[in-house]
């Protein structure tokens, strides 16, 4: 426990690399947008 | 590289290549600014390194001044715990990704996604349409169930070993087909069972159309279904007029309003009231507000894309005043949320905690490779936005792709292909943007889309900030 940093639940985009990959995911595209791209807000399909 | 900034009195800092976001105290985000320096010169160094530094600093006139309001037991702490967090990986990470990816070009890929043009005629005119009123400067044109299932049969054929393919009905007014919508999703139906394929579905409406006896079927079927409206009625009506000029706000908001209702009770619950802002409401959050507090708890409202010579089109001068709007939002958001009525802001979605994984962060939206545009009679484009431009014809669902030089050029559109993109702080979570918008507005793929970059950057932020307060209401810690 840190007293001058609270560090936020994420998921580790290394770790991501090692395993990652397999395409199953939604595209980008395919949400509310059409105009930008923004993929930081999706999930990933193995988290769902 | 890590990306710090305040926000609604949060220090935020996000470790850019590990993905970690901390929440610091003014010492540590202070002192990051010589860790910085440090971690530039040396690629390790001590909280000694880190103190020795700070003393140094201390020398000057701007760095007494800056560093002498925090004790030295402070400092002290502080510099521990930032070489702790550098210790475990979680500060100044390096970008190794792009050595150890695998070489864009000769990636395998296979298409999931097709944006079916179920129409190509549109009862509305709206005036920012980049359809051109559904036409794709182009001709009227409805798409036939025939060639409608070619398209299907094209996806799986080329889905490889994917099972979840996307399907968006889109136009024009895709409801101005509706028969065609309801013959192709029975069809994707059979080939699940055929071929061992989950079909995602997604309609999008500018809702004038919409009736209560297709609720039943779009409810069972659609993955998620579009609404289009663009916030207050007189902003709508303005840019969202009939042919003949009526406004369609009245028309339409009942129906949503119904429609959402029986979305909430469905399985499938997932919509959005998507709407654009222009020149003429740089004041957006506003619309946000109205569309919350019409009922609606899914909502997008995004910035609209226009040539500079359109009155309506965002301009330079006109960012500081979006980025304050953003912010102003991002209070609405948690205090809404902290009233018990809380609305969700697409822009403002952001999962930390199960986001994709940096291949795909880094991959690009997939336009042009995993995700294809359909005209009514069955021709093949990148996406959307490139309908109707004959140089980024692709082929068609008959013959299937025929410029692969097109296809591996955008295969290789990714987030190291673009210079502007290697320091920003926001390449994981746009993926290097929208490869339209940059060709549109750069005549190349691999450019960028400045206006849009600044904005989406600000969304960001203020996306991480909402995730650091919700973390805060979580502790009960409700004063911030």
């Amino acid at each position: 426990m840190k007293k001058h940093i609270k560090t936020l639940n994420t998921r580790d985009l290394k770790k991501s690399a090692v395993k990652g990959g397999c395409g199953e995911c939604q595209t980008s595209c395919q949400s509310a947008c059409k105009t930008s791209c923004t993929v930081g807000n999706q999930t990933c399909e193995k988290f769902k | 590289m890590i990306h710090k900034y305040k926000n609604n009195g949060y220090n935020i800092v996000l470790d850019v290549c590990s993905g970690s976001v901390h929440v610091v105290d003014d010492c540590v985000y202070d002192l990051l600014d010589i860790a910085a320096e440090l971690h530039e010169k040396f690629d390790r160094f001590s909280v000694m390194d880190l103190l020795g530094a700070v003393s140094l600093k201390c020398q000057t006139p701007e760095g007494s001044a800056k560093y002498s309001v925090y004790g030295t037991q402070e400092i002290s702490e502080a510099a521990e715990e930032i070489t702790q967090l550098i210790a475990e990986g979680m500060l100044f990470t390096p970008d190794t990704y792009e050595d150890s990816l695998v070489d864009y070009k000769k990636r395998q890929t296979v298409v999931k996604a097709l944006c079916l043009h179920i129409s190509h005629d549109c009862n509305l005119a709206c005036k920012y349409c980049f359809a051109e009123e559904g036409e794709y400067h182009g001709r009227r044109e409805l798409m036939t169930p025939e060639v409608g299932k070619k398209a299907l049969d094209f996806l799986v054929a080329n889905s490889g070993n994917r099972r979840n393919l996307e399907v968006d009905f889109f136009g024009g007014e895709p409801l101005m087909n509706w028969d065609t919508v309801v013959e192709l999703v029975r069809y994707g139906r059979e080939l699940e069972k055929t071929h061992d394929k989950n079909f995602r579905f997604t309609l999008t409406t500018n809702g004038t159309l919409l009736k209560e006896d297709m609720f039943d079927f779009i409810n069972a079927e659609m993955d998620n279904v579009v609404l289009s409206i663009d916030g207050r009625k007189e902003i709508n009506d303005l840019m969202r007029p009939h042919r003949g000029g009526q406004g369609s706000y009245d028309e339409i908001v009942p129906k949503y309003l119904k429609f959402a209702e029986a979305r909430k009770k469905n399985e499938r619950d997932s919509y959005y009231v998507r709407g654009t802002y222009t020149r003429n409401n740089l004041d957006f959050a506003e619309d946000v507000k109205h569309l919350a507090d019409l009922g609606f708890d899914q909502i997008s409202v995004e910035p609209v894309v226009a040539s500079p010579e359109d009155d309506y089109a965002l301009r330079d001068e006109d960012i500081p005043g979006l980025l304050e709007e953003y912010d102003k939002l991002a209070k609405l958001y948690l205090d809404y949320r902290k009233a018990g009525k809380p609305f969700n802001f697409f822009h403002f979605m952001i999962d930390l905690e199960g986001g994709p994984c940096v291949y795909k962060r880094l991959s690009g939206c997939g336009s042009g490779t995993e995700y294809l545009a359909v005209t009514p009679w069955g021709d093949l484009y990148p996406c959307h936005q490139f309908v109707g431009n004959e140089d980024f014809l692709l082929g068609n669902v008959y013959d299937g792709i025929r410029r692969n030089d097109i296809v591996d050029e955008f295969k290789c559109c990714n987030v190291y292909a673009k210079p502007e993109c290697r320091d920003c702080f926001a390449r994981f979570y746009c993926s290097g943007g929208c490869a339209a918008n940059a060709y549109n507005f750069h005549g190349s793929i691999t450019d960028v889309y400045e206006l849009g970059c600044k904005l989406q950057r600000k969304r960001i932020e203020c996306a991480i900030m909402i995730k650091a307060a919700l973390a805060d209401i979580e502790e009960g810690d409700m004063e911030k």
